[in-house]
């Protein structure tokens, strides 16, 4: 394999990690409500951002981290508590609009609490960087995949093996009759933001490292995490984890080998066909319409 | 309308007219396509965009008189919407939102980037419209040729929604497969409203760049797809007064807050949750219905 390629690969599981674990935050709020979260992405910037200054203050790297995911956490439960909830029932577009609304407000809060300078993050555990096969591995990078791997584990063992994570899934296959049951629809729905937006912290304190971090990130880091979710199908968890190294994959490898300015094209390029192509997504499957 | 110039105390204050006049444009059309048809497009800027620098390529590059090359770039981009139209107004729902959005980064990215032709993210001088040899400038004329627009878009839509066509969209924002079941046929008609509304927003697109005399790829953005839909959706879907009215407050409102830039995004967030959640129907639907049950009301 050549040093190139290997590169590639390298830059394109890290950055599809961090797509993975924001789509997964997407696939986890519409599983409990049917919403598409728009603001995912500013809970990534939040993770970044309040992890920089956490550090910039002189708080420990470790405690900045675990203080900015928690950060995240509190917002999006704010988000749900006061945006998304009293507009239960709304159309689509309506709760759309809501939660892009949310986005610009985050990140004008961003900009004026924390300004507009783009701000760098403290690697988790040093900078020389690994050499394997020609190509260069920053030890972040490990730390990305890692974290990610224990994150996607500990999601599997919530929603499979303990009853707050199967209430979720319950919800998500049919709300009225898990209602039925005795199971708590409003206190799903709080759990999925608070889940979504520490997932999504937590992707952007672990990217910040490698990409720095500043308000504006989270546009785009929240499109490609929708991208990934879409790709994999809405939803699936599986699949937002393989869209997300998908995308990461077909971006940096268009990036490395056709042309770096139109890196964010080829993402949605690739996209747009499977869209066309598998219309429900790589895991997904077709909804059945009732009239 | 007519009266409003009586009110516009300068050019500044036509300025703002004008640009709402061109948002309204767009809104009428994207109107048709979210709010009657039920189609979700987060990327009609991509088409605004489009029409925008097709008309100013062809114009400034080429020589085009741009009284020539501003109907040659509305028919291109609705030739264009009509093909990429025909695959993704299968897909329904978030994926019709996702395919859409995707475009018109597509869109924003190939401008900003193909800066020998686009004049890169720092945009491009856009030449003024001559007709048989008079060229088009100062705020007064604009305002009328924009308004006469405007009001030409608005009849266009009523009569289209009260026809045929307009109930045969209305009944597939119902149900999509009771509609076809009813014999409607689904594709064709969505197909034509995205069209329809591709080609307003081009028009619009085109226009806004040969009267302000510049044009970046900003204008094509998501952020800017986004204010439009945000502007159908504040007014009222299925509404096309209310389209018209939601571009007019969301593009005074910018200009109005323009004094507290750092203040500006965390007001229009702020504006957009709060109508969303307590008029999710819309403002010209939801004062609609004030107005009626407060006519209802035994005396």
């Amino acid at each position: 394999m050549s040093a190139q390629l290997l590169q590639s690969l390298f830059s394109g599981l890290t950055v599809g990690a961090i797509y993975a674990l924001v789509a997964l935050g997407f696939a986890i709020i519409y599983n409990a409500s049917r919403i598409i979260n728009f603001a995912q992405g500013e809970f990534v910037m939040i993770g970044g951002m309040a992890a920089a200054v956490f550090v910039d203050a002189g708080l420990p790297l470790p405690l900045s981290i675990v203080a900015a995911v928690g950060l995240g956490m509190l917002v999006g439960l704010l988000l749900e508590k006061l945006a998304v909830e009293p507009a239960r029932g709304a159309p689509v577009v309506t709760l759309i609009i809501i939660t892009i609304g949310a986005s610009i407000l985050l990140r004008g809060l961003a900009a004026l609490v924390w300004d507009k300078k783009i701000r760098p993050l403290p690697a988790f555990s040093g900078e020389a960087p690994l050499m394997i096969g020609g190509a260069t591995l920053l030890p972040q990078t490990l730390w990305v995949l890692g974290t990610t791997l224990a994150a996607v584990a500990a999601l599997w063992w919530f929603f499979n093996r303990t009853l707050s994570g199967k209430a979720m899934l319950a919800v998500s296959h049919n709300r009225l009759a898990a209602q039925l049951v005795g199971i708590s629809v409003r206190r799903v729905l709080l759990v999925s933001f608070g889940l979504s937006a520490a997932l999504g912290a937590l992707a952007g304190a672990l990217i910040a490292p490698i990409s720095f971090t500043a308000w504006d990130v989270g546009v785009m880091l929240g499109l490609k995490g929708f991208a990934a979710a879409m790709l994999g199908g809405i939803g699936s968890g599986p699949g937002a984890v393989a869209g997300g190294l998908a995308l990461g994959l077909i971006e940096a490898l268009g990036a490395g080998y056709l042309s770096s300015a139109y890196k964010d094209v080829f993402a949605f390029v690739v996209l747009l066909a499977a869209l066309v192509f598998l219309p429900n997504g790589l895991a997904g499957h077709g909804p059945a319409e009732r009239v | 309308m007519a009266a409003a110039p009586l009110a516009l105390p300068n050019n500044y204050t036509y300025e703002v007219a004008i640009l709402v006049g061109l948002n309204a444009v767009v809104c009428v059309g994207l109107n048709l396509l979210v709010g009657y048809a039920g189609q979700i497009s987060l990327g009609h800027a991509g088409f605004f965009g489009l029409g925008a620098y097709a008309s100013a390529i062809l114009a400034a590059r080429y020589g085009w008189p741009p009284a020539l090359s501003l109907p040659a770039a509305v028919a291109g981009v609705a030739v264009l919407a009509w093909l990429v139209g025909r695959p993704i107004l299968r897909l329904r729902g978030h994926y019709l939102a996702m395919a859409t959005l995707g475009l018109g980064i597509i869109v924003s990215q190939v401008l900003a980037t193909e800066d020998r032709i686009t004049g890169g993210p720092d945009g491009m001088t856009v030449v003024p419209i001559a007709v048989f040899g008079i060229t088009l400038s100062g705020e007064r004329l604009w305002y009328w040729i924009v308004g006469t627009l405007l009001i030409a878009t608005v009849w266009l839509a009523q009569n289209l929604i009260d026809s045929p066509r307009g109930r045969a969209l209305r009944a597939l924002h119902g149900a999509e497969i009771a509609a076809a079941a009813a014999g409607i046929d689904a594709a064709r008609h969505k197909l034509g409203a995205f069209v329809l509304s591709a080609a307003l927003a081009a028009l619009a697109g085109a226009l806004t760049a040969h009267y302000s005399g510049f044009i970046t790829p900003s204008k094509a953005s998501f952020l800017h797809s986004i204010e439009l839909v945000t502007m159908v959706v504040f007014g009222g879907m299925a509404s096309t007064f209310g389209a018209v009215v939601g571009a007019a407050v969301l593009t005074t409102l910018p200009q109005l807050l323009a004094g507290f830039k750092d203040y500006e995004l965390v007001t229009l967030g702020a504006l957009m949750m709060l109508t969303m959640i307590f008029m999710p129907r819309g403002l010209v639907p939801t004062l609609e219905k004030a107005l009626d049950a407060a006519r209802r009301k035994p005396r």
